[in-house]
């Protein structure tokens, strides 16, 4: 598995920023109430993952080591708010619901762990491929949690009645929504449910023989790590905004 | 525990009380009030309250048998969450909306963290409260004799004290819950379980002694014809709505109940301060349920303060 395959593969499955690195839990919780939210919510970050990763990998060398935080946020707040002018202009819909969450892309865990993990250490195009992976899994996550909430809450999917709902006046029979879903608590709920189905899948796959495939730069231990995750020099949840 | 002979090492003196009688103890003590509340609302709430335990324990006994656990159906404590949860719920709500409460209860609040002991809180109130919130139309509509109305505590909530008789209320005659409106019933099993020494006093009365002061200083501040500690005030307060039922069954639970006896007294103050906030100041009429699944979640840090120091410690170094 060549370098770049690898970066998205960690990003979608393998270091899922939802189910596995439990990142970014701030705009998870809130946004997804229904598919649309978390799809427009997970792509707008990816973009300016992308793009942060990019700028950040191809500024490694200049940035000074005791600044970098500060660098990384500059870097980071500039494209968000290029993509909130371009939502606010363009679908204002998808910008009106999500709401201050857009601004608040620029403290999201993800893109700070993932700018200090590994943009500010590795070259340009595995930074951008792991960008387009993290991003992935992030709008994967947010669109799975949306979906299951979007039906349960409301009995919608997308937007669409996909299950006719019940009108008692009418005598009509049909769905009635659990509301919960689309509530606060019902965002716990659903993560909790997602992340247990997805640790029951990978333990299946485990048990099988296909195990995930690790990452080649693991071979040599922790010193050449190209993941935060396990440990690196600061620890992407201390982001957290 | 249960065999009368032990070989085995101390402690040999055993207690006879075992989570399985008291949770027998428990139903037996709720039988009054499911009984008044069938007669009551009629067969609706029968069906109700057969649906709600039998969904409790066979979602108990489901889960437990593919998890490969112990089947612990035969402690009574899922027959407790469902009688309870069925008495907490409207006799007029579908019977599907029971059923998902209990497998609610059982499923999330109580096996998934552990199963009877280690749920963190009341598994029948958490339930409701889901129930509560998902189907608010369905669970706040009250019939009554074939009218649909507000209950008393909406009338009070509406400051239309005029409306409210206080021995209907005493007796039971007014729109609710299938086991919340009569107190009498309640307060006959509330008897049987001091008798047996299932409950003691020590949170249900701080729990029912601080809401009365709380609403004798405060309501006169939410209605206009109520004066300080007025006594028709109270006692409607006091039989309307879940208080009864909650302070004597639902507070007691000795799972998510404090077991240090100072925390009792701090935990039913609590639920007394909260319980008079929500009824007297928050949207709703009624609010025993949330504030008892609320200072449920506070039971840890309520028995970490109030542990007790062994003796010798903590003395001056």
């Amino acid at each position: 598995m060549n370098g770049c395959t690898e970066r998205l593969y960690n990003g979608l499955v393998k270091e899922n920023p939802t189910f596995v690195l439990m990142l970014g839990m701030c705009p998870t919780l809130a946004v997804t109430t229904s598919a649309i939210n978390g799809l427009g919510m997970g792509l707008s970050t990816t973009v300016v993952l992308v793009l942060s990763n990019m700028l950040i990998s191809m500024l490694r060398k200049i940035i000074p080591d005791s600044v970098r935080v500060p660098a990384f946020i500059v870097v980071v707040a500039s494209f968000v708010t290029i993509v909130q002018f371009l939502m606010e202009g363009f679908v204002p819909s998808l910008y009106a619901s999500l709401g201050i969450y857009i601004p608040l892309i620029v403290v999201n865990c993800i893109i700070l762990g993932r700018a200090e993990s590994y943009a500010s250490k590795n070259p340009v195009v595995l930074s951008i491929f792991d960008g387009i992976g993290m991003g992935l899994g992030f709008t994967v996550g947010l669109t799975a949690i949306g979906i299951v909430r979007e039906i349960i809450g409301s009995g919608k999917i997308f937007g669409a009645q996909i299950l006719p709902l019940a009108d008692e006046a009418a005598g009509k029979a049909g769905y009635t929504p659990i509301t919960i879903f689309i509530l606060a608590p019902g965002a716990f709920l659903v993560l909790a449910g997602l992340t247990a189905l997805q640790n029951k899948v990978k333990n299946n796959m485990a048990k099988k023989g296909k195990k995930a495939p690790e990452s080649a730069s693991c071979a040599d231990g922790c010193a050449s790590c190209t993941n935060g995750a396990c440990g690196g020099k600061v620890f992407p949840t201390g982001n957290e905004e | 525990m249960e065999n009368k002979l032990n070989i085995s090492s101390s402690p040999h003196i055993r207690s006879k009380i075992t989570s399985s009688n008291i949770m027998l103890m428990v139903t037996i003590a709720l039988l009054p009030a499911s009984a008044f509340g069938v007669y009551n609302f009629g067969m609706n709430a029968l069906l109700m309250l057969i649906v709600t335990t039998a969904a409790a324990v066979l979602t108990e006994y489901i889960y437990e048998k593919l998890m490969h656990k112990k089947i612990t159906i035969g402690d009574f404590s899922a027959v407790v969450t469902g009688l309870l949860l069925g008495l907490n719920m409207p006799p007029t709500a579908p019977l599907w909306m029971g059923a998902l409460g209990s497998v609610f209860g059982i499923l999330i609040v109580k096996q998934l963290f552990g199963g009877l002991g280690q749920n963190f809180m009341n598994p029948a109130l958490g339930a409701r409260c889901f129930l509560l919130i998902s189907f608010t139309g369905p669970m706040t509509r009250f019939i009554y004799d074939g009218e649909t109305g507000p209950t008393p505590l909406a009338y009070i909530k509406e400051g239309s004290m005029s409306s409210v008789n206080s021995m209907d209320m005493l007796i039971g005659r007014i729109p609710g819950t299938i086991g919340e409106t009569s107190v009498i019933a309640i307060i006959i099993g509330a008897i049987f379980l001091i008798l047996m020494g299932i409950i003691d006093l020590r949170i249900p009365g701080t729990y029912i002694v601080t809401f009365v002061i709380f609403v004798g200083i405060f309501g006169q501040f939410t209605a206009a014809d109520v004066g300080f500690f007025d006594p028709n005030y109270i006692t409607a307060q006091l039989c309307g709505g879940g208080l009864m039922l909650g302070a004597w069954f639902m507070a007691t639970d000795y799972v998510t109940s404090p077991i240090t006896k100072q925390g009792q007294i701090i935990f039913g103050i609590l639920l007394g301060v909260l319980t008079g906030l929500f009824r007297l100041f928050g949207g709703s009429a009624e609010g025993v349920s949330y504030a008892i699944i609320i200072s449920n979640l506070l039971v840890p840090l309520i028995e970490r303060v109030t542990l007790p120091k062994p003796f010798g410690k903590g003395g001056e170094k």
